[in-house]
């Protein structure tokens, strides 16, 4: 049964908490109520709460869930929903074949933030737009129809890459980049029953509906990110480049992957954050990487294929100088690291 | 212990225990929760009051709708423009103009800045008085905001108040004649941002009304001038006006001045006959409560072959807001800082939809001094003269300004001693010629100037027949160690050691000699005896001018790919007359460095060109630094008895630190990349793709 602590209090932004004892429960009471909203570690949820930007009528509590371990499993690694960001990037399965998912988690946020941060929350992080946490301004994704501010207003952090013209706001999460780079499934579960939904299809481009950040139902409950084990995975890593040394949102990042036979490439994965809409995957700088020789030619030539389509703001052109040089050195390192005793 | 707390200790070691690294005598206080701030106060039957700021930044309020917000539970009081007691506006700080803003909110329905108060809540919680302040409904006759100071340039006009007591256009000698006859010159734009204070404490207050008394629990930096403004504002004597704040969390200038809160949970409380708290919030803190003007800076330097400067034009504007008048006097140190006969100062204001800028950490100096300091950078590389050797061919041995001696001057020391243990020798001169595997090294160094103001003070004693003394002053502790620094001061003058003095104190008598207070007290029949003290100056008979003088040497490791700029490692050497306390000194000096990295690297001010709103009010966006942009910083203090400066001998501490910090990492930038970036914060974006990043 649900434990509901309090009244739904009238004297301010009322809304009301429950506490789920299972998956079914939690599933059952959101899809019962359109405004109401998964809680897992709340470091981003509360604080959209206290600015206005979200207001659900009420908050079901998962944290009692069974829901944060991480175990091996036949086709590789499978990370529960609530794992704290803090417990996926210390373990050592995580640090040995995913090393880009550890890397990725280490360069988000603050220690404070990702011992309580979870894998199932980080998934649905909100843009840090100024314009969308800000409720003065008009925001499409905020406000459907509204405008976008940012467009003629201040877009240094703003995306370059798939972008509308009713949205131009990123992804902030690191984490959800080094899974697109992994080929992360998402894993959910809801009244209709359980699906898995690839990373890359999880987030969305803006296009003319920007307040639908994910193809997840808002009743549809992530129970786990299954990660593939493969020879690329274990041969990855992760860049971020920002204002300063911790706790800034990516101006850039990439997270690679590499699967190098007798110095040619066999696979690749190339994922960029702070770009676009959703952690970026480039096919085309996959392509490009895919049986050539891992050397600085083809990695610029890679870096180059990445960004052909970019297409900046007034403030933020900078952007696709800075992603080519992130992913010509990020896969300089990765293609030079030993990896199980094999560079 | 440092090389200097050891010092200290020798040089003090007979004298008593001003100078000692002691630790802070409010310490644990501070980390068990004990100390309390302006909101802690446990007070009965209290109500909670929110504020409500405008989304637009220029127009006048049409309507506000409280019908809404009225039928919230809890609801006490919702304040506007229609229904505000009338406020006296109030000049703070009649000397110099207001930097508080003289104009009282709530008054008309005019809206002069994005963020401005538009109407205040009470309510029996502070959740309700949130709740019910998200329910007004607001309506505007909007205008275009003045936004953007480059696009306002046309209407810069002259400053009617002094700048740091100079006329706004100020000329000595003959700067064009002596430009005409430079071999080398610099002439180039500088360009600071706003910024803002971000004490971690919020500007917060209680207010308690007792018949037609008042007593505020305010986070200040100036509770005499809290007491002048209430007093005036509600037109009571100001002895009717107690002012109480044990500890500051922070303030860095914004609490310097009174802000309209304050008078505003005073007149909530008067109107709901019931104390009223009122903290503010991160964002309201910064529309509301000042900061530091962005500048533009044009500066001039000529200079003979050998280095001598012929002349120095500093000129340039700051913005203003649309109601009042803040002037961000960044010419104030180029007046005397080198030995130049020909010398121009002009500074314009730009008037814009913005709250009135206010003082921040050395006010005039820290964007004055990034710009001067890089500029004598710049003609260093021209002449190819070392930029230390450079200032100690212009270091000026008397005022040039007052033309008065100095109380004491060590800069060249600093100079001397900063080289010596930052190992400037091993700098190569060329730009772009030092590496760290990958990295780009480069190493800059910068002055720092702040001069030494006197306030009048007063304090007074009570020794006790138990043989111990308060010290009391109405001076406050910024966080910086003041009731540690007075409990020294105290426990010295009075000859007793520190546990047995309380609280604080300035006093020049010096009572015990042999004797016992416990002995004087008990023959006297006296359970306790008080002595009161007074402290004026008269700076207008000054025979010295006195200044406190340093040296900032910093590296930093530049990412040649991505631009990305670290701070490696700092000296900073300071003379600041005698020091009180190595320890706290030591880290007030580290706390300024740090926040000139800060100012070097990160922190600006967003305004949206469009709708005048800042859009990054909180410290997720506004960036300062965090440890992991903090390096080792080696800090240096001369201990130095300045007699003239002040009786105790200190020349102050407080503001220095910051003060050419941030050119000497700009310059070190350029010693690095040999891409000279001049205008703040130096982020990745304005380095990539030019000079060893091409």
């Amino acid at each position: 049964m649900f434990k509901t602590f309090g009244i739904r209090w009238k004297e301010m932004n009322s809304f009301t908490y429950k506490r789920a004892a299972n998956e079914a429960e939690a599933i059952r009471e959101v899809a019962d109520n359109r405004s109401a909203k998964f809680l897992a570690g709340g470091t981003n949820l509360i604080d959209l709460m206290k600015m206005n930007v979200q207001q659900p009528s009420e908050l079901v509590d998962i944290n009692r869930l069974a829901l944060k371990k991480i175990e091996s499993i036949p086709t590789g690694l499978r990370i529960g929903a609530l794992a704290t960001n803090s417990e996926v990037a210390n373990n050592k399965l995580v640090q040995e074949g995913f090393p880009v998912l550890s890397e990725a988690l280490l360069a988000g946020a603050s220690p404070q933030l990702r011992n309580m941060a979870t894998v199932g929350g980080n998934l649905l992080q909100r843009t840090r737009c100024y314009y969308f946490m800000d409720t003065a301004f008009p925001c499409n994704k905020r406000v459907p129809g509204s405008g976008c501010p940012a467009i003629p207003g201040f877009n240094r952090i703003h995306a370059i890459l798939g972008a509308s013209e009713h949205c131009i706001a990123t992804h902030p999460s690191d984490m959800c980049v080094a899974l697109a780079a992994l080929d992360a499934v998402i894993r959910v579960e809801g009244p209709k029953g359980a699906r898995s939904i690839a990373i890359t299809d999880f987030h969305r481009l803006p296009g003319d509906t920007p307040e639908i950040d994910t193809n997840l139902q808002p009743d549809e409950l992530i129970v786990s990110v299954d990660l593939p084990s493969s020879a690329f995975a274990k041969r990855s890593g992760y860049l971020k480049i920002r204002d300063r040394a911790q706790y800034a949102f990516a101006l850039v990042s990439v997270a690679a992957a590499l699967d190098i036979k007798n110095g040619r490439i066999e696979a690749a994965r190339i994922a960029l954050g702070g770009v676009a809409h959703k952690p970026w995957r480039s096919t085309e700088a996959e392509k490009v990487l895919t049986g050539a020789q891992s050397n600085a030619q083809t990695f610029k030539a890679a870096a180059e294929a990445a960004l052909r389509g970019a297409v900046p703001q007034n403030h933020n052109a900078f952007k696709v100088e800075l992603a080519k040089r992130a992913i010509v050195r990020i896969l300089n390192d990765v293609s030079g690291r030993r990896v199980g005793g094999a560079a | 212990m440092s090389a200097n707390q050891q010092s200290s200790k020798a040089m003090n070691q007979n004298k008593g225990v001003v100078g000692q690294p002691i630790n802070r005598v409010d310490g644990r206080l501070k980390v068990t929760g004990g100390a309390r701030y302006a909101v802690e106060y446990p007070i009965e039957n209290m109500a909670y009051a929110a504020l409500i700021g405008s989304t637009i930044a220029n127009g006048r309020i049409k309507s506000i709708d409280t019908s809404e917000a009225r039928r919230v539970p809890g609801v006490l009081h919702i304040m506007t423009h229609e229904n505000a007691p009338k406020l006296k506006p109030v000049m703070t700080n009649p000397a110099e103009g207001d930097a508080a803003g003289k104009r009282v909110p709530l008054q008309s329905p005019n809206v002069y800045y994005s963020g401005q108060y538009i109407a205040l809540v009470v309510a029996e919680t502070l959740e309700q008085a949130r709740r019910a302040a998200d329910l007004l409904r607001v309506t505007y006759d909007e205008q275009p905001p003045a936004t953007d100071m480059d696009k306002e340039r046309g209407r810069a006009y002259i400053p009617k108040q002094k700048v740091a007591g100079k006329p706004a256009d100020t000329t000595r000698g003959n700067p064009d004649a002596g430009l005409s006859a430079a071999a080398v010159k610099v002439d180039e734009i500088y360009r600071t941002p706003t910024e803002h204070h971000n004490p971690m404490e919020p500007h917060a207050t209680t207010a308690v009304w007792e018949g037609e008394r008042l007593t505020v629990y305010d986070a200040t930096q100036y509770t005499y001038g809290v007491r002048h403004a209430m007093a005036a504002t509600f037109g009571i004597p100001e002895e009717n006006v107690r002012v109480i704040c044990k500890f500051t969390g922070g303030g860095f200038g914004c609490k310097g001045t009174v802000w309209s809160h304050v008078s505003l949970a005073a007149a909530a409380a008067r109107e709901v006959k019931r104390p009223v708290r009122l903290a503010t919030t991160r964002q309201q803190m910064f529309a509301n409560m000042g900061h530091r003007a962005e500048t533009e800076q044009r500066v001039v330097l000529g200079a003979t072959s050998d280095g001598k400067l012929t002349a120095i034009i500093h000129e340039g504007l700051s913005h203003n807001s649309t109601y009042d008048e803040f002037v961000e006097p960044f010419s104030k140190p180029t007046h005397m800082m080198y030995a130049c006969e020909n010398f121009r100062a002009s500074q314009r204001l730009v008037s814009l939809n913005v709250g009135t800028p206010t003082y921040m950490r050395a006010p005039g100096e820290t964007s004055g001094m990034f710009a001067l300091e890089s500029a004598l950078d710049e003609l260093a590389y021209k002449l190819n003269i070392d930029p230390v050797h450079l200032r100690l061919i212009n270091h000026a041995d008397t005022d040039p300004d007052e033309k008065l001696p100095w109380s004491t001057k060590l800069l060249k020391e600093c100079y001397k001693t900063g080289a010596e243990r930052f190992g400037w020798s091993r700098r190569k001169p060329t730009p772009a010629s030092m590496r760290d595997g990958r990295y780009l090294v480069g190493m800059g160094m910068a002055s720092a100037v702040y001069p030494v103001n006197h306030f009048p003070s007063s304090a007074r004693v009570i020794i006790k027949q138990d043989g111990t003394a308060i010290a009391e002053s109405s001076t406050h502790d910024l966080g910086t160690g003041a009731y540690t620094v007075l409990t020294q001061v105290a426990a010295d003058t009075l000859g007793l050691p520190v546990e047995r003095v309380r609280v604080r104190l300035a006093h020049s008598d010096n009572a015990a000699k042999g004797e016992t207070y416990q002995a004087i007290l008990t023959r006297a029949g006296l359970k306790e005896v008080e002595g009161d003290f007074d402290m004026q100056f008269n700076d207008r008979q000054k025979t010295h001018s006195s200044h406190s003088f340093g040296a900032h040497f910093a590296e930093v490791r530049v990412d040649p790919d991505f631009g990305e700029v670290r701070v490696t490692r700092a000296t900073s050497v300071f003379d600041i007359g005698r020091v009180m306390n190595m320890k706290l000194a030591e880290s007030q000096m580290r706390g300024g460095v740090v926040m000139g990295i800060g100012m070097a690297l990160m922190e600006e001010t967003v305004i949206d060109k469009n709708s005048g709103r800042i859009v990054n009010r909180d410290l997720a966006e506004y960036h300062v630094p965090v440890h992991a942009d903090v390096p080792p910083i080696d800090i240096v203090l001369l201990d130095n008895f300045d007699e003239y400066a002040s009786p105790i001998g200190a020349k102050g501490a407080g503001e220095i630190g910051i003060v050419g910090a941030a050119a000497a990492v700009a310059n070190a930038i350029y010693h690095a990349t040999n891409v000279r970036v001049r205008d703040l914060p130096i982020t990745p974006d304005k380095l990539i793709g030019k000079g060893a990043l091409a």
